[in-house]
């Protein structure tokens, strides 16, 4: 009941959607209506071609992401626990943080191409500082009494590492990650839309330029509900992760 | 004396550095020593660089003027000799309870069953038996600071260093906490290194209590306080609370200056 009620808007802008469409106000160029945007979205599903697209969609996203945790999370944890990686680095990290990831859009086209490669490299650029940072606070953010505690229980320093420090990171980390995840997407589509032959977002802009609104609209569908079901796992394995706070 | 002392600190001095801003002198020259098996209070208004001599003992601070020498061997890192308990338990909040009483053990060379046991005996001890489970969210302050006693008391430490153990206890908690811990220290007795700013509480628990002047801080003197522990009506006798009485003097005198001193 209560996931119903707070779903509840969504089945209402759909009804929305599909009045607005159906008594004409605007028109089905600009806005086709939902149930036809639905069966333009069955279609899709038979079609090999869309798989292909999704599959390669999914690859670039998976790859570039999972690149940007591990290496975003190892190299925030050391800034952390190694001042001297924390001088060398930190100003850049500063600095690039804000840039906008788009921007590197033509840049990685122009290092690796128009395929998988350029756009892993974005995605995994474009995710990394976020990553980095949330590792970074967190790692920092170690209580020293915990650290103590450790050392005192004739801990290595290694092993506070991996006992107190890491954990201490878990939940900005985490954070940071939830981030990168939408990120990705941001990236994904809109360098697919810009510099490729394949994939989801290249498919919305052909789809679009051959004029099947139906068919666009339903992969724009599909872009956002790939998103939203991404970010609602994320967040119940992240709760399952940090079950102890509460 | 010299010979039975099992903690010598001698001539320690302590600059400490604030992440902005000028170094404070918190210790200045402090000399003390500790026989083996005391328990002793560390008294003084806050500030007075209490907590930094018991973390420099610990071996968690370096050493930087001065000597700390624990069994004749000179202090130079934390171990397992010396255990901590802390104001605010300092409890691996991703461990249950069990967990962190482990976390210690599992660093010993003991059989598993064996590091089971001693967990839980010492659970059973701190009266924590049916919350073994449970993450340290889940559990009242007094609680906390149970597991966390469990979990030091759990190494068998010769020295048990504590931080205002009970600071952040409301007073029926403290009161159950102070009479516990003069139990467990009875049976096992260990010595004792006991921070507060609690003259009630040093002189009921402490042999001796070394009271501490404002910071920059130092010695200021040290005072008997043995009483008779096992008689409860004894924190209503003339001899206790006259004792009270002198002490909280000598550390009044010391709040009244820090409070002076206050905006540097």
């Amino acid at each position: 009941m209560k996931t119903f009620v707070r779903y509840l808007p969504l089945l209402l802008l759909a009804i929305a959607w599909e009045a607005t469409a159906r008594l004409g106000l605007v028109s089905s160029l600009a806005l086709p209506a939902l149930s036809a945007v639905a069966g333009a979205w069955l279609e899709l599903l038979q079609d090999k071609d869309f798989w292909l697209n999704a599959g390669a969609s999914l690859y670039r996203a998976s790859a570039g992401l999972l690149l940007a945790i591990v290496i975003g999370a190892i190299l925030g944890i050391a800034m952390a626990w190694w001042r001297p990686l924390n001088i060398l680095l930190g100003s850049i990290v500063e600095m690039f943080y804000p840039m906008p990831k788009s921007a590197l859009i033509p840049v990685t086209a122009l290092w690796l191409g128009f395929g998988d490669g350029s756009k892993i490299l974005l995605i995994f650029l474009g995710c990394m500082l976020p990553v980095t940072l949330g590792a970074f606070n967190g790692a920092r953010s170690s209580d020293r009494t915990l650290v103590w505690s450790s050392r005192s229980m004739g801990a290595s320093r290694l092993r506070v590492l991996l006992d107190v420090v890491i954990p201490s990171a878990m939940p900005e980390l985490l954070n940071g990650i939830r981030t990168a995840l939408a990120l990705s997407f941001i990236l994904l589509v809109t360098s697919e839309q810009i510099v490729s032959r394949q994939g989801l977002g290249y498919l919305i802009g052909y789809l679009g330029a051959n004029g099947s609104y139906d068919a666009m609209f339903a992969v724009v569908m599909t872009v956002a509900f790939l998103g939203f079901a991404a970010d609602r796992l994320y967040q119940i394995l992240m709760q399952r992760a940090l079950a102890w706070r509460d | 004396m010299t010979d039975h002392s099992q903690i010598v600190v001698s001539g320690v001095s302590h600059l400490y550095r604030p992440p902005n801003g000028r170094p404070v002198l918190a210790l200045d020259d402090i000399s003390l020593e500790i026989r083996g098996r005391e328990f002793i209070a560390l008294l003084g208004p806050s500030g007075c660089g209490k907590s930094t001599l018991l973390y420099l003992i610990g071996g968690f601070l370096p050493i930087e003027k001065g000597g700390i020498t624990v069994d004749q061997k000179p202090v130079a890192s934390p171990g397992p000799d010396r255990g901590i308990v802390f104001q605010h338990f300092a409890l691996f909040p991703w461990k249950t309870v069990r967990g962190n009483v482990l976390y210690g053990l599992e660093r010993m060379r003991l059989r598993r069953k064996e590091r089971e046991e001693r967990a839980k005996a010492f659970i059973d001890l701190v009266g924590l038996t049916g919350f073994e489970d449970s993450y340290p969210a889940q559990l009242s302050g007094g609680m906390k600071q149970r597991a966390a006693i469990a979990r030091t008391l759990a190494l068998d430490p010769k020295i048990l260093l504590m931080d205002e153990p009970f600071g952040a206890l409301d007073s029926q908690t403290r009161s159950l906490m102070q009479t516990e811990l003069l139990n467990i220290w009875q049976r096992s007795p260990k010595t004792v290194i006991f921070v507060t700013h609690d003259v009630q509480e040093a002189v009921y628990l402490a042999d001796r209590v070394a009271v501490m002047s404002a910071r920059p801080g130092r010695i200021k003197s040290i005072v008997d306080t043995k009483f008779d522990k096992n008689d409860l009506d004894i924190l209503k006798s003339k001899p206790f609370v006259e004792k009270v009485d002198e002490l909280w003097h000598l550390v009044r005198e010391e709040a009244v200056k820090a409070q002076g001193k206050k905006p540097g």
